[in-house]
């Protein structure tokens, strides 16, 4: 699956010219992209990567049900663009397969995306943004079923951030039901911060898209058979850690170590002293006088 | 042999100082050493006197802050207190049959009886009713019943009376079929009968004649009124009640004994030849006379004996009436307080004799106490046998005053129970030079002091000794000198209370350095119900500034809602004095306070308005100047959480079409929309502003090293499902649920997001470094739950490589731009755990190197302090060698709760609000003060005092030791040539 999938996005990074494609592809292929699959909370995010198309049909927002045997319809919703402080217009759609699960939940899978080419109007301003250091805002409907829900999913970025060989953009939604929560919008790697001003080389977007669901937290661990040991356990926690002898003793240690020198050099002195003492006993009172008077000199 | 002689003179001292090992958990002898707990009541709202039997004079209050409180009536010192809970307001206090408190709380749901003496609970009645109606308590001191006292109560819509000896109900009577509004029960005196008086709609006045013995109703009169009534009714006499009309120019009297009601109605302008607007009766219960607010005067009018009213006299406005207390045979007496000059004169008068002066006095009144809000009298018996009158009264300020011949026998400091925000100032640096004198002295003391604490640490003190040295230790000069000290322990901690007023504590031992009644903060014509919100550091002066004074930036608001102006106040927190203060045109919904200073150093704040315009402060163009440089960096996002939506916001440009430089226009970036059918926002918490945190890098136990994702501008979240925010069992676990968020606040990005199904709030939670720790409760498990969250960047994990490094192939020293896409992990692990907590927060240092404690402030009101490292989602069952070794607990499944770890210690912060940390210059140590009703303050340090000797450190010891050793050298050098000597001339 991962094989077929990067092998896509080397045909798509490759075939820029045959960007008329990549909506036919990811029509309805079954097999295509990961399903987004555990029941309520699909872990695996739902990944897309399309290549900018020219202006589909549908521009505007609308939805769109096939009564599907297995309660699965399509829907669109659409993305809005602003260029600094002007005003939302249509800048692609979002296609996905809306999911009916037993327990009456809805879950979008298999979102696609396909973006308008900017016009030449949109180019000038986009420029215009660069120049400008400005944002380059974005917005979703917080409700996919009725747009635009209760407000608009409103994110943006430095437009400096986008252009690379084309335009890059990631989009990440994250989803609760049906409803969207929040997008995260921006470049798909960094954005170094003195942003340089960098126009594209080709006015056509790639696009990434994830969706995300919440995730799940661990339970608690409970260890019900430790119920004792549990206790003693913490008893344990509560002491300080285990101390190494010398640690603990250094101070009865060291000076009971100089008293061990101490007597080691007494010891040492003691037979010393003997050995050079017992030659000289019997003529102690011969050899007396001599040294004597040398010191005295 | 020198060697040897040397160690028979070290050995013993090294003993001695090695027995002397500090001990780093809290002995019984140092308690109050290096913390302070002050007990506070609140503001006062109902008073009753015990003195009638000898013994101990008393007086059993009970406040706003919902205490219950008996004061000693000569010192002002509590003999006990009772805080209920934050929603069991009391309602009315009484007391019954000499020896029982009575009190009426929860809106006239619960009633009880407290012993006077020890303020023990005697019983507790719950009084059921299906309508909310005003709660009335009286108790019934002629009637009794098998001496019993009757305790009537009006709660609910309904009339209970209740036993005083053990609170059984001995009859009901339910209004709430009628739809009358009960306003008053009065019983006149030497009657079986008592009244319940009320109104119907707003022009129908009923009465009702019940039995008090049996609750029998006697007879139900009623009569109309047409012109309406206004406010509440005011029992002037046993037989006479007095209210306002609709329009609220005249006073209506109601004869309501007769066979039929009758009705009076007087002019106020006629009355006081003035046309009045607005007039109020105040609540005072006077017999035959009471008083009625009209304009900037009170007017006191006499109810005649043919029902006519007159007025007796006019008095200045801002005064307080007290209630009437009959002092001997039939005679009443109330008191008036007036304010003249910097002076209050307290007017203690007979009832019936308007020029009858029992006592006039005047007293000297600190100006930031503020008017006279309420005053209570009681009467005692002079030495001559002549009856004398104290009063008890309430300040503007909530500091509570006994008044007694002419002077103030004592005053508490209320407001401090209610503070809202507190801030830190540095002290003065210590002045240069000071006198030989002063230093001899101190010589003198030092050593003498240091003698005792040997004799001490040999155990050759006297018992007189150690209560020398404890009491030395207790109040060391040292710890509440007015100056800056070199460990940091030395601050001013200014708390701004609700009432206004600004108090200044130090650190050391907890006294009012300065206090200030906030004029902006004060009730004038422009700003009808001020209240203050918050306090900030303005100007911090340190290099360059040094000898300008710290000042704080007080902020607040004109009024209850959101879109009222606000109002900004400076005052300079070493002398107390208010700098200046401004009157806003725009409202506050937020202050930010910039990290940018001017050359004053003072702080540039961002005062964000309800109509999202962001105004600059201070209004100096040095400020635009420097402002304007970091325009385009300035991002901050609000929280809408009634429709459950965040938003972030940048600056756009100047306001549009207002001619104002200071005032900017802002424009959204970014927006989060929580569904509002499966998720409310409950809690949001970030950063500390000014928290430091020493190193990025956090090295695990196999050399490998992990960097923490450490941003100011990270949000924490939490949302519960709407059905479970409310009451605990409103929601089952499967429809219960609580998702936590990580949110970045310039992109708005999600960077982390996890649900913990069968869970709900309320959820208290602390953000600290790269890691936040929050409390919930698990429906599943029934039992509270702490989780850690510590998110790690992982874009900078590739930099372990030691080539890298050397060739400078990494990006640690790169920017960090959060346009970049972020590349985290996030881990956590969740604990049981045993309490509720109201608050938590966590300690903080100077450098951010000490390892840090969550301090959490428990539902028994005391402060737990709980090691981080037990939050640490590394902990596994069986941690490795290497991890044991990095200080990884074994993972358990509840958080430990150490008898020894509570910061508190044996007190209680009553009605614990919160909590706050400040680093000390001293790396190892914090200082953490606890607010609620009471106050706490200690100086803890989480991985001990490393770097420092600790107080009790014997420094004559250690001097004494010096010069042994020395002499031992000398002694054993002299005995070693005299051997050596010896030896020679052998």
């Amino acid at each position: 699956m991962s094989l077929l999938h990067s092998l896509l996005t080397l045909s798509l990074l490759f075939s820029s010219s045959l960007a008329f494609r990549s909506d036919e592809l990811l029509i309805d292929d079954e097999e295509f992209g990961p399903e987004g699959g555990v029941q309520g909370h699909p872990k695996s995010p739902d990944v897309a990567q399309t290549r900018s198309s020219p202006p589909p049909t549908t521009a505007t927002t609308t939805r769109k049900r096939y009564s599907d045997p297995d309660q699965d319809s399509k829907i669109h919703f659409s993305l809005e663009h602003a260029f600094g402080d002007s005003e939302f217009s249509s800048a692609g759609t979002f296609t996905a397969r809306l999911k009916t699960w037993n327990h009456g939940g809805q879950t979008l899978t298999k979102l696609r995306f396909s973006r308008n080419a900017f016009t030449e109007l949109e180019k000038e301003k986009f420029k215009n943004v660069l120049e400008g250091d400005d944002f380059y805002k974005i917005r979703l409907p917080s409700n996919v079923l009725s747009p635009p829900g209760r407000e608009f999913i409103i994110s943006s970025v430095k437009a400096r951030c986008l252009p690379r060989e084309g335009l890059d953009e990631h989009f990440v939604i994250h989803m609760e039901g049906i409803n969207i929560l929040a997008v995260n919008y921006g470049s798909p790697g960094a954005c170094p911060h003195p942003r340089q001003l960098k126009l594209p080389m080709k006015w056509s977007f790639n696009s990434h898209t994830v969706l995300k669901n919440t995730e799940q937290a661990q339970r608690t661990p409970i260890f019900s058979e430790e119920i004792l040991g549990g206790e003693i356990g913490e008893g344990e926690v509560v002491m300080p850690p285990e101390r190494s002898f010398w640690a603990k003793y250094w101070m009865y240690l060291i000076p009971l170590g100089l008293i061990v020198m101490n007597a080691i050099t007494q010891a040492m002195n003691m037979p010393e002293e003997q050995a050079g003492g017992q030659p000289q006993q019997p003529g102690a009172a011969v050899q007396r006088g001599p040294p004597a008077a040398v010191r005295r000199r | 042999m020198g060697m040897r002689m040397a160690i028979r003179v070290f050995l013993p001292l090294l003993l001695l100082l090695a027995s002397a090992e500090h001990s780093f958990s809290l002995y019984e002898d140092q308690v109050g050493l290096m913390d302070w707990h002050q007990q506070y009541i609140g503001k006062v709202k109902h008073a009753v006197f015990h003195t009638q039997k000898t013994g101990r004079k008393r007086v059993v209050v009970s406040t706003e802050e919902n205490v219950i409180a008996s004061l000693d009536l000569r010192h002002g010192e509590i003999f006990w207190r009772h805080v209920l809970g934050t929603n069991d307001a009391v309602d009315g206090i009484d007391i019954a049959l000499g020896k029982y408190v009575i009190t009426l709380s929860s809106e006239g749901s619960l009633l009880r009886a407290w012993n006077l003496p020890d303020g023990k609970m005697v019983w507790e009645s719950f009084l059921q009713g299906s309508k909310p109606s005003k709660s009335l308590l009286s108790v019934l001191i002629n009637l009794k019943v098998d001496k019993d006292n009757v305790i009537l109560v009006f709660s609910k819509g309904c009339l209970h009376a209740l036993s005083s000896i053990d609170g059984e109900v001995l009859w009901e009577k339910d209004f709430s079929a009628e739809s009358i509004e009960v306003q008053q029960i009065i019983q006149p005196s030497g009657s079986d009968i008592i009244y319940a008086v009320g109104f119907v709609g707003s022009s129908q006045f009923d009465a009702y004649e019940i039995n008090a013995k049996n609750g029998e109703l006697l007879k139900h009169k009623s009569a109309a009124f047409p012109d309406g009534f206004y406010g509440e009714v005011l029992l002037v006499s046993s037989d006479m009640l007095v209210s306002l009309d609709a329009t609220r120019s005249s006073l209506v009297t109601i004869n309501f004994q007769n066979e039929e009601i009758n009705f009076g109605k007087t002019y106020i302008s006629d009355l006081v030849e003035e046309s009045s607007r607005n007039a109020v009766i105040l609540p005072s219960k006077l017999s035959g006379i009471f008083a009625v607010k009209v304009n900037t005067f009170s007017a006191f009018i006499r109810v005649t004996t043919e029902g006519k009213l007159e007025v007796v006299d006019k008095i200045n406005n801002a005064a307080a009436v007290s209630d009437a207390l009959s002092f001997s045979e039939g005679q009443k007496a109330f008191a008036i307080v007036e304010h003249a000059d910097g002076k209050i004169l307290l007017t203690v008068k007979l009832n019936h004799d308007w020029n009858g002066d029992l006592l006039k006095e005047s007293i000297v009144m600190d100006h930031q106490r503020g008017l006279v809000h309420m005053v209570f009298i009681n009467t005692y018996i002079r030495t001559d046998r002549s009856h004398g009158f104290r009063a008890l009264i309430v300040m503007e300020d909530h500091s509570l005053l006994l008044l007694q011949q002419g002077a103030i026998v004592w005053s508490r400091e209320e407001s401090l129970a209610s503070i809202v925000d507190v801030t830190t100032s540095e002290l003065p640096v210590q002045k240069k030079g000071v006198s030989v004198a002063k230093v001899e002295q101190n010589l003198f003391e030092w050593l003498k002091g240091h003698i005792l604490k040997l004799k001490g640490t040999l155990m050759l003190a006297s018992p007189e000794d150690i209560a020398a040295i404890q009491g030395m230790r207790l109040k060391s000069s040292e710890k509440s000198k007015m100056t800056r000290d070199h460990n940091g322990f030395r601050k001013l901690l200014i708390v701004l209370t609700r009432a206004g007023k600004l108090y200044a504590l130090h650190t050391g031992d907890g006294r009012v350095v300065w206090s200030l009644l906030l004029s902006s903060l004060h009730k004038s014509g422009s700003c009808e119900h001020p209240t203050g919100l918050s306090v900030y550091q303005w100007q911090v002066p340190h290099h360059h500034a040094m000898d300008e004074n710290p000042s704080i930036l007080v902020v607040g608001r004109c009024g209850p809602n959101w879109d009222a102006p606000g109002v900004l106040s400076f005052v300079d927190t070493y002398t107390g004095k208010e700098l200046d203060s401004l009157g806003l045109t725009h409202s506050v919904m937020q202050v930010i306070p910039l990290p940018f200073t001017d050359s004053a150093e003072q702080h540039l704040h961002l005062i964000i308005d309800a109509d999202h315009h962001a105004h600059l402060y201070p209004r100096t163009s040095e400020a635009i100047g420097i402002f304007q440089n970091e325009f385009s960096n300035v991002y901050w996002y609000s929280v809408d959480t009634d429709n459950g939506i965040i938003r972030g916001h940048d600056l756009k440009s100047n306001c549009f079409g207002v001619a104002d430089e200071y005032c900017f226009d802002s424009r959204d970036l970014w927006s989060i929309v929580f569904p509002s059918e499966s998720e409310k926002i409950i809690e949001t918490v970030t950063r500390k502003l000014n928290e430091v945190v020493h190193t990025q890098a956090k090295v695990i136990a196999d050399q490998d090293v992990m960097y923490k994702y450490i941003s100011k501008n990270l949000l924490f979240v939490a949302t519960v499902a709407p059905k479970a925010s409310g009451e605990f069992r409103t929601a089952t676990p499967e429809e219960s649920w609580l998702v936590v968020y990580l949110i970045d606040t310039v992109t708005g990005r999600i960077l982390h997001r996890m649900t913990h199904h069968g869970s709900q709030g309320p959820v208290r939670a602390v953000f600290s470094e790269n890691w936040v720790v929050y409390h919930y409760f698990n429906l599943r498990a029934h039992r509270y739950e702490m989780s850690v969250i510590e998110i790690y960047d992982q874009s900078r994990a590739e930099n372990k490589d030691v080539l890298k490094l050397v060739f400078g192939k990494h990006n640690l020293t790169s920017p960090i731009s959060l346009y970049s896409r972020p590349e985290v992990i996030a881990k956590s692990q969740s604990y049981f755990f045993t309490h509720s907590v109201k608050t938590i927060t966590v300690t903080s240092t100077a450098k951010g190197i000490t390892s840090k404690q969550l301090l959490i402030g428990t539902i028994g009101d005391q402060v737990l302090a709980l090691d981080k490292r037990y939050l640490d989602p590394r902990r596994s069952v069986n941690p490795t060698q290497a991890e044991k070794e990095e200080g990884v607990i074994p993972l358990t499944d509840s958080l430990p709760i150490i008898p020894q770890s509570y910061v508190t210690h044996a007190l209680k912060v009553e009605g614990l609000r919160g909590i706050v940390t400040v680093p000390a210059k001293l790396e190892s140590t914090t200082l953490a003060f606890a607010y609620g009703v009471d106050l706490f303050f200690t100086r803890m340090a989480p991985s001990r005092t490393y770097d420092s000797l600790t107080e009790d450190f014997s420094y004559a010891l250690l001097l004494i030791t010096i010069v042994a050793l020395i002499a031992a050298i000398f002694v054993t050098w002299v005995l070693s040539e005299r051997k050596e000597l010896q030896e020679k001339w052998r």
